[in-house]
């Protein structure tokens, strides 16, 4: 049969981010999958160089509107190794919480989102709707919906009264409920099954070879969580173990979801039972010394990795991000193979991924021989204010005026 | 037991339940108390500092100096991520969270605002109005 390539974005409806697919298909069929990043590069890193830590903080925590709060953490983690601070147990705890509250959130809508690519949208109105439990709490904990910005150098910017946390045991029990109900569904609804099953497999093997991390991973019976294998903030003081799957396919991974979604329950009522009393956060001085460090943190879709290097001044000297969709994206090429052109959504959507998050670069491609090319900031200005001259466009003199408007 | 329309009997109860969405703008969600809405400025309580304009992430804030222990701030909210670590970092709590958060508008400047200090009766300072 002849073969066909079909590109799947960059703009494309069944893709909420921009990432663009080079599907070859023979007939239904994929045979070959390439992949192409980078439309949605923001320069973060380099931003985080010219502002001050503190101010970092805001930036990075905005990398991802859903694992904002990973982030975040990953990045204070880092430059609080640094400096040598000492975070006070209260302070970690509630950094614990709103993390696992994140969790919360991030897979609900993932359940929803998955329901939705498969067109079983009910699961999505109702997931979602649950989901405004846990939205609504963060707000009330934090002040805001999603960016919490809960975390500063040496723990947390907020503290929780006795009233907070009984309102976050009470949501708790409630999503719990919920949760049951949609484990029922996963379970016992056939349609789902049917439809999620052997879709997109990765075996074990593979899942090793191409370092699948997160839900990704442990539905492919990789038990690896950073919760548990580098324990972090309160995680050494808690009770939970690592949910996994041997499906190997989009129904594992919503089963490990589903599953990790009751273990996180579990750790928050440990969490606000236990939480100790005292201060919430240690004085971080403003300069931080030289030195450099590395941060991981398990965020809802895998382990984020963070590496900080400092220079004694009040700004980094570099900070680089790993999210974890980049570490994902390696084994989705691999599910794709011999999977149907229909089933590419949910594909994608079940390692959850986060285009934005991941892109750290952009590479221009010549078309006629396809080999990379960089270009830096002053080419692409000249080659814009070239590409709009030739149809008809001249800024010159918009800029001129532009200029004499601001200068009066 | 496996068998397709599991929600079936949630969607069927749902019918005879209130919807979950309120019906916006005529009914308006309140927000918590500590929501990190619009940032308010107390004049009188500045000493200029200006730490909040060293930490403020988003380039939002301006203390102006219009007269000897006197300041006024200048805001552009359009570029407010509402993060209120400028308020946090105030040593005057001259700055405080508002739960206000409609704030969308089509006209961007009407964003940008400056809170202006009262006249003086002794010194006589007036202070500069100056507002685009
Ligand atoms: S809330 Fe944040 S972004 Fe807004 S003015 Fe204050 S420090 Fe700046
Ligand atoms: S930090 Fe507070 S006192 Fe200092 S300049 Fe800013 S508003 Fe004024």
């Amino acid at each position: 049969m002849a073969k066909v390539t079909i590109p799947i974005g960059p703009q494309h409806p069944a893709l909420k981010e921009p990432a663009c697919f080079t599907i070859t298909l023979s007939g239904e069929q994929i045979t070959e999958v390439d992949m192409r990043l980078g439309y949605n590069h923001r320069g973060v890193e380099k931003a985080c160089e010219e502002r001050t830590y503190l101010q970092d903080i805001y930036l990075l925590e905005r990398v991802c509107g859903i694992c904002s709060h990973a982030h975040s953490s990953a990045f204070v983690q880092a430059v609080e190794e640094i400096a040598a601070l000492e975070v006070p147990k209260r302070g970690l705890y509630i950094r614990t919480i709103i993390g696992e509250l994140e969790r919360i959130h991030s897979h609900l809508l993932w359940l929803g989102v998955a329901g939705h690519e498969i067109g079983f949208d009910t699961l999505l109105m109702y997931s979602w709707r649950d989901r405004e439990v846990v939205m609504e709490l963060l707000a009330r904990i934090s002040g805001n919906r999603v960016n919490y910005a809960m975390n500063t150098f040496g723990g947390v910017r907020r503290d929780l009264t006795p009233d907070l946390c009984a309102e976050i045991l009470a949501a708790v029990d409630i999503l719990e409920e919920r949760t049951k109900y949609y484990i029922g569904v996963v379970m016992e609804e056939v349609t789902l099954i049917q439809r999620l099953s052997g879709v997109g497999y990765l075996s074990h093997e593979d899942a090793v070879a191409r370092g699948a991390v997160g839900p990704t991973g442990r539905a492919s019976e990789i038990a690896s969580d950073t919760r548990k294998d580098d324990p972090y903030a309160a995680y050494p003081y808690l009770d939970f173990h690592t949910v996994t799957d041997n499906h190997c396919d989009v129904y594992g991974r919503a089963l490990v979801r589903v599953g990790e979604l009751m273990q996180t329950y579990k750790i928050l009522r440990q969490l606000v039972q236990e939480l100790p009393d005292g201060p919430i956060v240690v004085k971080a001085p403003r300069k931080i010394p030289a030195g450099e460090a590395l941060s991981r943190y398990e965020a809802p879709r895998g382990e984020d990795v963070y590496y900080v290097k400092a220079n004694g001044t009040d700004k980094p000297e570099r900070v680089k991000v790993r999210a974890p969709t980049l570490a994902n994206l390696a084994s989705v090429a691999k599910m794709m193979e011999n999977n149907y052109l229909a089933d590419v959504p949910i594909i994608l959507a079940a390692i959850d991924p986060c285009f934005s998050c991941t892109d750290r670069m952009i590479e221009t491609l010549n078309m006629d021989s396809r080999a990379g090319r960089l270009t830096d900031f002053r080419q692409l200005r000249q080659f814009s204010i070239n590409w709009y001259k030739k149809r008809g466009l001249d800024f010159t003199a918009l800029n001129k005026k532009l200029i004499l408007k601001q200068d009066s | 037991m496996k068998k397709p329309g599991k929600m079936l009997s949630e969607v069927l109860k749902s019918l005879f339940k209130k919807p979950a969405t309120l019906r916006y703008p005529y009914i308006k969600e309140k927000m918590p108390k500590n929501f990190r809405g619009l940032i308010n400025f107390i004049q009188e309580k500045c000493i200029g500092c200006k730490i909040c304009m060293r930490d403020c992430p988003a380039n939002v804030i301006n203390i102006i100096k219009i007269a000897d222990k006197k300041f006024e701030a200048e805001f552009k909210n359009d570029q407010c991520l509402f993060c209120a670590q400028c308020v946090e970092s105030c040593p005057r709590d001259t700055l405080e969270v508002t739960p206000e958060y409609e704030l969308a508008t089509l006209d961007r400047s009407s964003l940008k605002v400056r809170y202006h200090a009262k006249p003086d009766a002794e010194t006589k300072t007036e202070p500069q109005v100056e507002i685009k």
